[in-house]
């Protein structure tokens, strides 16, 4: 009985801890402005990112090499939002204010992927013309 | 115990000595000292517990006493980050000593009532104990972490850095208290015997982002973090 208990109360807190941990992450993305150029490769046209563009996002992410250490960050918030899908599929249909609630999160994942996106391209170009510097 | 077990206990030991080179790299051995000997207390566990297994056996009795007990003990110290990090959070009231002597108290009040939750049972194994003594010190950490968690929203905590510490801790203990807890109404679930290895990456994988993409000055509002799309 205490057994299950405490499982009941640690699946949660764990689900609490975990929602806010990935917020953490998306919340430091927040205050990033995503480049001209970023929002052209991207195809990002408004100034809000739309979950459904997260996919595509990461694929984009995976194209671009990696400038160090920003793929684990990737990896939690793909968990994230892999989660919010789960949720969306289970409870969604429940209430309205559930699924924007989702719609809104799995946005925020999205701002996250294409300030990644971003900061890799800007990472790229400065390899590359300091390549083309020490070619010239 | 197959190649996947070594392989994943290998993994374990990589990825803390590289999240020890990140701290000790990112200068922030003396500020957070916990975390630096909760690390090097792990190392020398999982190569003691990779000896026993060469030495003894995995499914042996010698291997289990080592096992919980260790893990025991690397709760106790992870109990000592908690407090690092209590300090940290209310450095300003100076209370840090009374954190301390709650702390303390609160371990040895676990350890005293899953002694006697297994004295009080029909089997007296020793083994049991400390599989309970774990359980319950798993979950004591879980209350812990989310008694700070509520008092960081409460002071309006910003440091980015001190949050994520916080959350991932929260995280770990959350796990592994619902971890143990299933291993306690299922004992033959085989298949935790890989999750347990992966969670136990969770902690090092995050302190080694938190030390090297979050700078030590970093803020942020705690709104963002209860509702970041605001």
């Amino acid at each position: 009985m205490i057994a299950i208990l405490i499982f009941g109360i640690s699946a949660l807190t764990l689900l609490q801890f975990f929602v806010s941990y990935c917020h953490s992450l998306i919340a430091e993305s927040r205050g990033y402005e995503l480049s001209e150029q970023g929002r052209e490769i991207s195809g990002i046209t408004s100034h809000s990112v739309r979950g459904d563009q997260f996919r595509r996002l990461l694929q984009l992410i995976a194209l671009c090499p990696e400038p160090g250490g920003d793929n684990r960050r990737v990896r939690a918030v793909s968990l994230y939002f892999g989660l919010l899908g789960l949720v969306r599929m289970l409870f969604g249909w429940i209430e309205p204010a559930v699924a924007r609630w989702i719609e809104s999160e799995r946005g925020g994942c999205a701002y996250v992927a294409a300030v990644m996106l971003d900061r890799r391209i800007a990472n790229n170009r400065v390899l590359m013309a300091q390549q083309m510097g020490t070619e010239l | 115990m197959g190649p996947v077990d070594y392989l994943l206990l290998l993994a374990d030991l990589l990825v803390e000595i590289c999240c020890v080179v990140c701290l000790l790299k990112k200068r922030a051995f003396s500020q957070h000292f916990t975390i630096v000997l909760y690390l090097c207390a792990s190392i020398a566990i999982g190569i003691g517990r990779y000896g026993v297994i060469a030495a003894m056996g995995f499914s042996t009795d010698a291997y289990k006493y080592f096992y919980y007990y260790s893990d025991a003990l690397l709760t106790i110290c992870l109990y000592f980050i908690l407090m690092n990090l209590y300090a940290h959070v209310f450095s300003e009231m100076g209370i840090s000593k009374f954190v301390r002597g709650g702390a303390m108290l609160l371990l040895a009040g676990t350890a005293g009532i899953s002694y006697y939750m297994v004295a009080t049972s029909t089997d007296k194994l020793v083994t049991h104990f400390v599989y309970e003594l774990s359980q319950n010190l798993y979950f004591v950490g879980v209350l812990l972490t989310y008694l700070l968690w509520g008092a960081m929203m409460k002071l309006r905590e910003n440091r980015t850095r001190l949050m994520q510490l916080v959350l991932a801790m929260g995280v770990y203990f959350s796990a592994f208290a619902g971890s143990y807890a299933l291993g306690n109404v299922y004992p033959n679930l085989e298949v935790w015997r890989y999750v347990c290895h992966l969670m136990v990456m969770w902690l090092p994988i995050s302190w080694a982002y938190t030390f090297l993409k979050v700078p030590e000055d970093a803020r942020m509002a705690t709104a963002r973090v209860l509702a970041p799309n605001r």
